[in-house]
């Protein structure tokens, strides 16, 4: 966490408690960047490590569905692509989860309360990719409602955050472009592939809208994180951008969406959309979606079929560490 | 093959030599990347996801130009993609190793020192190649191996070094592949009729010996020696496994026949 | 690129008293290209040196954003407290005659 290990450590609150708070109000107020170690609430550092793991552990099982065409891209090109995407995202994972680790968590314990169901993930990643086309899909609507997410959090008031956050926008450009492409090369293609395009984006739409999480009057954590500046805009205000900038998009690939209430509304200068399951939302969140279990017990594995590795390689570190050791005592 | 009507059926026997070499070496990368490519969210650490991730897309980038290649020499038209996707195993020139499983960690990343040290030599030797595009290559993908080769140095020293259980592991790892070793420095037809742009395939097993034992003894480990050896790669005649490997990489490709993606 | 540094840090796999399970915490600095200082980029997990070095040119350079890493154990580093940044840094506030822009110079002269 930017130095000074196991020190000072500013979890402890003290008396000096409300003149920190008042500096740290000050800092928000000012639009400043809380960094590693200053003081902060505890409720604050709580909100973000949960925000930034869950965030971190979303990319990292984001790897999975699309992974899992890796082995059957249908062209070396959308083979490389692809490849250096996946590859993406857990580099994402990695940043997420190091700006995690600055708030005094590690990885491992991340990484723990993941495996455990202690902390969740992106409840999208729950449903399968089971055609080509979902490639598209998950690059254009998935990672782009990503996108619009993260632009806003590139503003966020805990520094390390932020600054993962202008990283990671900077590279996922790509993906939602190659996504744009591959749906476009696909509704203009055979009739099949036309198919197997619109097939994925009505799969699709529904659940990448609620990647915006619930609506503002049923969303729990949200006014507390826009005054703390984590958050910048409401749910409801970045969906309302994403349908707006979706709509045009669908008509250039000659695909529909899948929403039979999706109109312009001229009043309001924006689309107005249809509602949302908010059930099957709560449901997939809660563990009783179609990949849940799937995608939990790959990671799960992975992670016990790597211990030995990464065991190994700690004992070659400190054997080697000891013989550097010998060598300097002799 | 029979690929869709757009491209005529490939006939490797009618290939120019330099094609079929160049064929060789790109199925070699493009098997290897493949397997490579399984690993991806299965890697014993976030870190080491990325790093095979880097090494499978190298190799997939030297395929696509090796595979180009050939088909640019064939002069019918065939694309990269139309020999990746529309030949059958036995049209593929690859090296029985690079169709092997990737079992643990151990068995890949024996693998990976057996084989990235070779095409470290290979290409190292094909910078002189008398054919400029092979030399071009060899000079972009020399980059790329060496950096393979340390990676896959790194890792087998600490598993050879590291515990118990990872030294079993890793030993066993190198049993699993070392016979598919002779298959990478037999010298075969299609590179003893080109000797000026061809490398010759004995004359790197010297390089690789010496640097491959000097890994071996740094990582505690035994060079194996294998009752049985590989043999038929380069003429077609392949493991099981390159079966089940092909088929659900070609699946999708050659279920749209003439389509583009 | 996997040298052993010249100077190593000390080693955080040897036991440096935490109580970590995993392997132990880098932070890593990369120079974008020549003429430029490394500039923090993040951290990430490896078990000793040679393999934060490769990581760390696996993760933060996947786009040519560097010509050189440095890969610093994070328990090495130390950091000055945001509890005194008022004693430490609050003192140079007053001293504006250390920057060019105090100082009036009469028009036309020039070069200076």
């Amino acid at each position: 966490m930017y130095g000074n290990h196991d020190t000072e450590t500013a979890l402890v609150p003290d008396e000096g408690d409300s003149e920190r708070q008042a500096e740290f109000d000050a800092l928000i107020a000012d639009d400043q960047r809380i960094e590693p170690r200053d003081w902060m609430p505890d409720a604050y550092r709580r909100t973000l490590i949960r925000q930034v793991a869950q965030h971190a552990h979303s990319e990292i099982i984001g790897m999975q569905p699309e992974g899992n065409w890796i082995t059957r891209a249908p062209s070396l090109r959308r083979k490389a692509i692809l490849i250096a995407k996946v590859q993406d995202e857990g580099g994402h994972g990695l940043y997420l989860y190091s700006a995690c680790e600055t708030l005094g968590v590690d990885r491992e314990d991340l990484l723990d309360r993941l495996h455990g169901g202690r902390q969740k993930y992106s409840s999208i990643f729950n449903y399968p990719a089971l055609t080509w086309a979902d490639v598209g899909a998950i690059g254009w609507l998935v990672d782009g409602a990503a996108i619009m997410n993260q632009v806003a959090l590139c503003r966020c008031s805990y520094g390390p955050y932020a600054r993962a956050m202008i990283r990671i926008c900077k590279e996922e450009s790509f993906h939602q472009r190659q996504g744009f492409e591959i749906l476009h090369t696909l509704a203009h293609g055979t009739p099949a592939q036309k198919e197997m395009a619109q097939d994925a984006v009505n799969r699709f739409w529904a659940p990448a809208l609620m990647m915006f999480g619930p609506p503002d009057d049923a969303s729990p954590h949200s006014a507390q994180s826009m005054a703390w500046g984590i958050k910048r805009f409401s749910n409801d205000e970045l969906r309302q951008r994403f349908v707006d900038m979706s709509v045009p998009q669908a008509e250039v690939l000659g695909l529909s969406l899948p929403d039979p209430d999706l109109r312009w509304n001229d009043e309001r200068g924006h689309y107005d959309s249809g509602e949302l399951d908010w059930d099957e939302f709560a449901r997939v969140i809660s563990g009783d979606g179609p990949c849940n279990a799937q995608r939990m017990s790959r990671r799960i594995r992975a992670h016990e079929d790597g211990a030995w590795v990464r065991e190994a390689a700690q004992a070659y570190a400190a054997k080697q560490a000891a013989r550097t050791l010998e060598v300097a005592a002799s | 093959m029979s690929p869709p009507a757009v491209t005529s059926a490939l006939s490797i026997a009618a290939l120019p030599a330099t094609a079929k070499y160049a064929l060789a070496l790109g199925d070699d990368a493009l098997i290897l990347g493949q397997r490579l490519g399984e690993w991806i969210a299965d890697a014993p650490q976030l870190e080491e996801d990325l790093a095979l991730a880097n090494i499978s897309l190298d190799l997939i980038g030297q395929a696509r130009i090796l595979l180009s290649y050939a088909g640019e020499l064939e002069g019918a038209g065939h694309t990269e993609d139309d020999l990746a996707f529309w030949r059958d195993d036995n049209q593929f020139r690859n090296v029985h190793l690079v169709e092997q499983p990737n079992g643990d960690f151990a068995v890949t990343m024996a693998r990976q020192l057996v084989f990235a040290s070779y095409q470290y030599e290979l290409y190292r030797a094909l910078q002189d190649s008398g054919d400029e595009a092979l030399a071009a290559l060899a000079g972009k993908a020399f980059k790329e191996v060496s950096y393979h080769r340390e990676h896959a140095r790194t890792w087998v020293v600490r598993l050879g070094d590291g515990t118990e259980e990872s030294h079993r592991r890793m030993q066993a790892g190198l049993e699993a592949v070392w016979p598919g070793v002779p298959e990478l420095f037999e010298p075969d037809e299609v590179s003893l009729s080109l000797p000026s742009v061809a490398a010759d395939p004995a004359g790197l097993e010297p390089h690789w010996a010496r640097f491959v034992d000097g890994v071996l003894a740094e990582a505690t480990l035994t060079r194996p020696t294998p009752r049985w050896r590989s043999r038929g790669g380069r003429s077609g005649l392949h493991t099981e496994h390159l079966g089940h490997l092909l088929a659900p990489m070609q699946h999708l490709h050659r279920s749209h026949p003439g389509a583009s993606w | 690129m996997t040298q052993t540094p010249q100077n190593p840090a000390p080693n955080p796999a040897a036991g440096n008293g935490s109580d970590r399970r995993g392997w132990p915490l880098w932070e890593v600095f990369v120079r974008a290209r020549r003429g430029l200082a490394h500039q923090h980029v993040g951290s990430l997990h490896a078990p000793d040196a040679a393999l934060a070095l490769q990581n760390a040119r696996d993760i933060y350079t996947r786009r040519s954003e560097g010509v050189s890493i440095w890969v610093v154990p994070s328990s090495a580093i130390v950091a000055s407290s945001p509890q005194e940044k008022d004693s430490f840094f609050d003192p140079a506030l007053d001293k504006a005659y250390r920057h060019p822009t105090f100082y009036d110079i009469p028009e036309g002269v020039e070069h200076l």
